[in-house]
């Protein structure tokens, strides 16, 4: 474990032993989380795993139960006015007035912040043309789509430029071309120097974002790593492919397994075929040997590893549905 | 993207009252944009000085005061106190709504005075009980009420009313907070309203009611409260009613302002 006093520069986010007990679920059971400045922190788990608790903590929502926390060295429960300064957090229901307008939440957010009238005024436009609301601007937030609310959720959280952001969850349920914005706008957040600590129930999420993650379940931290790291834990992507001729399978297999450097080519009776591929590069070469051989396929995917996969590779069982929505539903009543 | 050194502050470790004024104005100014925005939640305080007013003077005036304008100067005081504190209910209902949304999360998460938020609220509604009285003394004023004390005396009765409410609405406040649900909050408050602006002598005087009753009604601070807005408007005296009054409410904000900051403090 490192020491804090020797090295306190390095960290932005710095957990020991968080506990939150809420009646009889530990919702967070114990997290260790050492986040480096300057770099996007993922936090991955399934709902209801104690990523929004923790967050909570972290942000002075919450009081942990046991454990401690600083933040850019300042301790969560002793200086929370401090930690309050220094941090932004972005919540997973968006936190602005709905019966106000986007000019209306910003400015508001602004003269708490401490700016002046004028000021406000400015960073409100600033911050509305950066995050693409400026036409929407007069508009109450009822009528925002859910990608315009994340936005402005956001920048509410970037009025003071805050050092350490916290995003619970930036994409649930936004459309793939919002998403992909959004991960612009968290991109460009740490090339500007901040520090992103983010969660996320997707492992492609935390893969597009992340330098480090943390997989969390049941409220502790079951694995860490870069995401190369932890990437190598978790094995390799698969090939799915259908044949046209299931007739061919034998001879199919016999090429997959030669292309592809393992044994473990599986061809159902229907000509359906799954084999791990360890490089994408792979496929091209397999698909040139088919078509030599004149086989042809009806259909082909590449998955990565599931959520599900990750889990049950570390944790040695699945998601778990049933609580997990108990501890989800116990979350959002917090 | 922005530049970090234009607004970046230096990290602060406490806030000055002055920040804390400021930033409860700004909670005050965010509740009054929400007023505007939605000025359909000004209705109860814009239709009940116009009915009961209305109702009560014609239904209960004959038999009281023997005729209407008799019973004028007796009604309009009592019914600007009990339009007035009813209308401070709103504000405990509307703060358990508030606390409710997502944008609290954020006000908790803002580097401001805790009780801001709070503060703010208290403020804002001010204006509520500002519209409900002068629309009662109005509406008064329309149906025949000539108050002797003349107009400054009026708006001194007037501003002891506000002050009240304003006092009164911490009571409900600290429901607002305490409570789960906004109902709830809307339920005890009646329970508590009715009883206190009923049992006084602000529709019916006092010497007509049982013994036992009477012992209640005046020592009941509403009562006091009542006669208080009576004498400052239609006689322009000022007595010890406004005294009781005063110090009565002084009480309920000492024992109510740190029970509820305690209860808010605990919550946020």
């Amino acid at each position: 474990m490192n020491n804090p006093k020797t090295i306190e520069s390095r960290w932005a986010v710095e957990a020991k032993g968080l506990v939150k007990v809420f009646g009889d679920n530990r919702a967070v059971d114990g997290v260790d989380l050492l986040v480096p400045k300057g770099s996007i922190y993922g936090v991955l788990g399934p709902n209801g795993a104690g990523k929004t608790t923790t967050i909570r903590i972290l942000a002075t929502l919450l009081r942990p139960t046991a454990g401690e926390a600083r933040i850019f060295d300042h301790d969560i429960r002793k200086e929370p006015h401090l930690v309050r300064q220094l941090v932004g957090v972005t919540g997973q229901y968006a936190s602005v007035d709905e019966s106000l307008s986007a000019t209306e939440n910003l400015i508001i957010f602004s003269r708490l912040l401490g700016l002046s009238r004028k000021d406000a005024r400015r960073r409100t436009v600033e911050l509305l043309e950066e995050f693409h609301l400026t036409e929407a601007a007069r508009r109450p937030i009822k009528k925002f789509s859910g990608g315009m609310r994340r936005r402005l959720d956001l920048a509410a959280s970037l009025i003071a430029q805050p050092p350490l952001i916290f995003l619970d969850e930036p994409t649930t349920g936004l459309d793939p071309l919002t998403r992909s914005q959004m991960w612009d706008t968290i991109r460009r957040l740490v090339a500007t120097g901040s520090t992103v600590l983010l969660t996320t129930q997707y492992l492609d999420e935390a893969d597009q974002l992340a330098d480090r993650i943390a997989v969390i379940d049941r409220g502790r931290v079951v694995a860490e790593g870069t995401v190369d790291e932890l990437k190598s834990s978790l094995g390799t992507s698969s090939l799915h492919l259908q044949l046209q001729d299931a007739a061919l399978s034998p001879i199919a297999q016999q090429i997959a397994e030669k292309m592809l450097l393992v044994d473990a080519v599986f061809i159902s009776p229907e000509g359906r075929m799954t084999a791990p591929i360890a490089d994408a590069e792979q496929v091209t070469d397999l698909l040139l040997a088919f078509r030599q051989h004149n086989i042809h396929t009806a259909s082909l995917s590449v998955q990565k590893p599931t959520l599900d996969e990750v889990f049950l590779t570390i944790t040695g069982h699945g998601v778990p549905d049933d609580e997990n929505d108990d501890n989800a539903l116990q979350e959002m009543s917090q | 993207m922005m530049t970090r050194d234009t607004l970046s502050m230096p990290p602060r470790r406490n806030l000055s009252l002055g920040q804390t004024i400021q930033q409860s104005l700004t909670m005050a100014y965010r509740t009054l944009l929400k007023i505007r925005r939605t000025p359909e939640q000004l209705m109860d305080v814009t239709f009940q000085p116009i009915i009961f007013t209305l109702m009560f003077t014609y239904i209960f005036g004959g038999a009281i005061a023997g005729n209407v304008q008799h019973y004028l100067p007796i009604i309009i005081p009592g019914i600007l106190v009990q339009t007035v504190i009813t209308t401070s209910i709103v504000t405990g209902t509307q703060l358990r709504e508030d606390m409710d949304t997502g944008v609290f999360d954020r006000f908790k998460a803002l580097p401001i005075a805790r009780i801001a938020p709070l503060a703010g609220a208290l403020l804002a509604d001010t204006i509520r009980y500002l519209i409900a009285t002068v629309l009662t003394i109005s509406m008064g004023y329309i149906m025949g009420y000539r108050p002797q004390g003349g107009l400054s005396h009026v708006a001194m009765a007037g501003l002891l009313v506000i002050v009240c409410a304003w006092a009164i609405s911490w009571i409900f406040a600290f429901f607002g907070v305490i409570a789960r649900t906004a109902s709830s909050v809307q339920g005890i408050s009646m329970l508590i309203l009715f009883p206190i602006t009923f049992l006084s002598n602000a529709f019916v005087p006092a010497e007509t009611m049982p013994h036992w009753l009477q012992g209640f009604v005046n020592v009941n601070p509403v009562s006091h409260l009542v006669t208080a807005v009576r004498d400052l408007a239609n006689t322009g005296t000022v007595n010890s009613n406004l005294v009781t009054s005063l110090v009565g409410v002084a009480v309920i904000v000492a024992i109510f302002a740190p029970l509820t900051v305690r209860a808010y403090m605990r919550r946020t």
